[in-house]
């Protein structure tokens, strides 16, 4: 694998980083200012402890570049929901900072959470669909909320559901879906509203590997929008064909942050898809 | 636009969660019911009571040469310079003459010319809860017995045993009705927000959904607000309607026999329904919005 390789011993990252794309030594105290502009997601020093005792997160550090692919690695409980669950503000983080697009998320009073969370867009493991609702209504849903007029509606609405393959099934209803439909769903809702970052927490957890690389060829096809993705998953082997960068969690502490590496960012869905399958099955029967 | 997005979100989930609208509607339903007939009965049966507490008095006679100045006297201490005092009606004693000849009229004729009756003062107290004070003032205790404050006062009568019994029985009577009314008003309110709860309870994933995606509080209050307000009125209307048809068959025959339910001020059927509707109403949206907190909590 074509990857440059840095083990974090601590959560502390030393070194310099030749392709420049992942984390800055940043120490518990930033040197000047803070994030850099075209820093979307930097965590400093922060530590997650539950009540009861658990630790969430451990003295994590690092930082996520505009228009990056990330995936968050580790076993179950290893942190990963835990920094899903800090950048859309459903837990506070115990110490440290945790920095979306330049805001200090301690800063956002419990009143401005919900404007907070219109500019992120998440997707679960478990869906997450209203369920009662059709698929187009909960997508709607996403732009009710935010006060979009029912005539952006009807015009972005139909739009996304096409974008990920979902023209058909408009007023079906998310139990009448396949799971990897149901994602799709999820994942129009979450991109509806074209967030600045999309975060999918175990993503392709329920779903079967065909199924699951239709899902990976869709959040791609996202990214290569300019969107910033970050994905937390425990499945190793869509990680290593995929080739984006990979940070490692264990135990709520960074092990490994592994950068994108030398592959090109212009690789096309289709080639992206063909290389997921591992070349294969030939032809990918969609684009 | 917002009002009308919300109304229809609320009339949706209506229609999406039909059992659990209609569990709740009905709940409202029986428990207005319950209260609009008890209502009434715990109003009848205190107006009893306050009627049998307002015949109460305090009769006030004067001596048998009272002269008309010692009467205007003692009128304005009664009237004026007594606590207590709710109105005083005068009955002279050529008045009570006439009355009591009427009454017993071989015995009177006996009497011939002369009348043995004194003028009176028929005093009703405010609050017949202190009959007594009013008694107490113009009778002060004095060394070994009591001295009219009045020269002009002969005795003062409130018929003490008699006034004793009234006040507590009615007494026990109204706290009893109104310690029931209590609780059964404790109980509706109760209910009502029980079942709420459950319903709510059972649609929290959604609710949590709705605040992940980025939904303010309110934007997710108003329509279970309103979906309250419609399964409340809905329910107090049937309850409502149903107490009518019972007002008209069964009780309006029986008004004639029964002196307690023509008593005037026993109901007032309009202001029933509405303290029933709003009663019914208000609790729902309350309900739904302090059951909601909790699960806003995301």
């Amino acid at each position: 694998m074509k990857t440059t390789q840095h083990k974090i011993p601590t959560a502390r990252p030393s070194g310099q980083r030749p392709s420049g794309a992942v984390v800055k030594p940043v120490g518990a105290r930033p040197v000047i200012g803070g994030a850099s502009s075209d820093r979307v997601i930097e965590f400093r020093g922060v530590t997650k402890l539950y009540d009861g005792g658990d630790i969430g997160l451990d003295h994590a550090t690092f930082g996520v570049e505009q228009g990056e692919f990330v995936f968050l690695v580790g076993h179950t409980g290893s942190g990963k929901s835990t920094i899903m669950r800090l950048l859309i503000k459903e837990v506070q983080a115990s110490s440290g900072v945790v920095n979306v697009a330049g805001h200090d998320l301690a800063e956002i009073k419990r009143k401005k959470v919900p404007y907070y969370r219109r500019n992120i867009g998440v997707v679960w493991q478990d869906f997450k669909l209203l369920p009662n609702r059709t698929v187009y209504n909960n997508v709607a849903y996403a732009l009710l909320v935010t006060g979009h007029s029912r005539k952006q509606i009807r015009e972005k609405v139909p739009d996304i559901l096409r974008l990920t393959g979902l023209s058909t099934k408009l007023h079906n209803y998310p139990d009448q879906l396949s799971g990897g439909e149901q994602q799709r769903v999820s994942i129009a809702r979450a991109f509806v509203n074209h967030p600045p970052l999309l975060l999918c927490d175990e993503p392709t957890g329920n779903l079967d590997p065909e199924t699951s690389i239709g899902i990976m060829q869709l959040l791609y096809r996202i990214n290569k929008t300019g969107t910033t993705v970050v994905v937390a998953t425990h499945d190793h082997a869509m990680v290593d064909k995929m080739r984006r960068r990979v940070i490692e969690l264990s135990a709520g502490r960074i092990i490994r942050d592994e950068a994108a590496g030398l592959y090109s960012r212009d690789e096309s869905t289709r080639e992206f898809a063909v290389r997921m399958r591992g070349a294969r099955l030939g032809q990918p029967e969609d684009s | 636009m917002r009002f009308t997005f919300f109304f229809r979100e609320a009339l949706r989930s209506l229609k999406r969660n039909a059992m659990p609208s209609f569990a709740a509607m009905v709940t409202v339903l029986v428990t207005i019911l319950v209260l609009g007939v008890f209502i009434p009965i715990v109003q009848a049966t205190t107006g009893a009571a306050d009627e049998i507490r307002g015949k109460l008095l305090i009769d006030v006679y004067l001596r048998t040469d009272a002269k008309p100045a010692d009467v205007a006297r003692v009128r304005t201490l009664l009237a004026d310079k007594t606590p207590n005092v709710k109105s005083v009606q005068f009955v002279s004693k050529e008045a009570a003459y006439a009355r009591e000849k009427a009454r017993f009229p071989d015995q009177y004729e006996l009497l011939g010319k002369t009348n043995p009756l004194p003028d009176t003062f028929r005093v009703t107290p405010i609050n017949p809860d202190k009959i007594s004070e009013i008694r107490n003032s113009l009778l002060p205790v004095a060394g070994g017995g009591t001295v009219a404050v009045d020269p002009a006062i002969e005795e003062v009568k409130n018929r003490r045993d008699q006034t004793a019994k009234i006040l507590e029985a009615t007494n026990f009577i109204k706290i009893t009705m109104a310690l029931l009314a209590s609780l059964l008003a404790l109980a509706s309110v109760l209910l009502i927000a029980n079942t709420i709860r459950l319903s709510l309870f059972a649609r929290r994933r959604e609710i949590e959904v709705m605040k992940l995606v980025g939904a303010t509080d309110s934007f997710i209050r108003w329509p279970f607000i309103i979906e309250a307000i419609i399964v409340g009125g809905l329910g107090a209307l049937m309850a409502i309607s149903l107490l009518a048809v019972g007002k008209v068959a069964i009780l309006d025959p029986f008004a004639e026999t029964f002196a307690l339910i023509a008593a005037p001020e026993t109901l007032n059927f309009g202001l029933l329904i509405a303290i029933l509707l709003a009663a019914a109403i208000g609790v729902s949206a309350a309900g739904s919005t302090l059951s909601l907190r909790r699960f806003l909590r995301v």
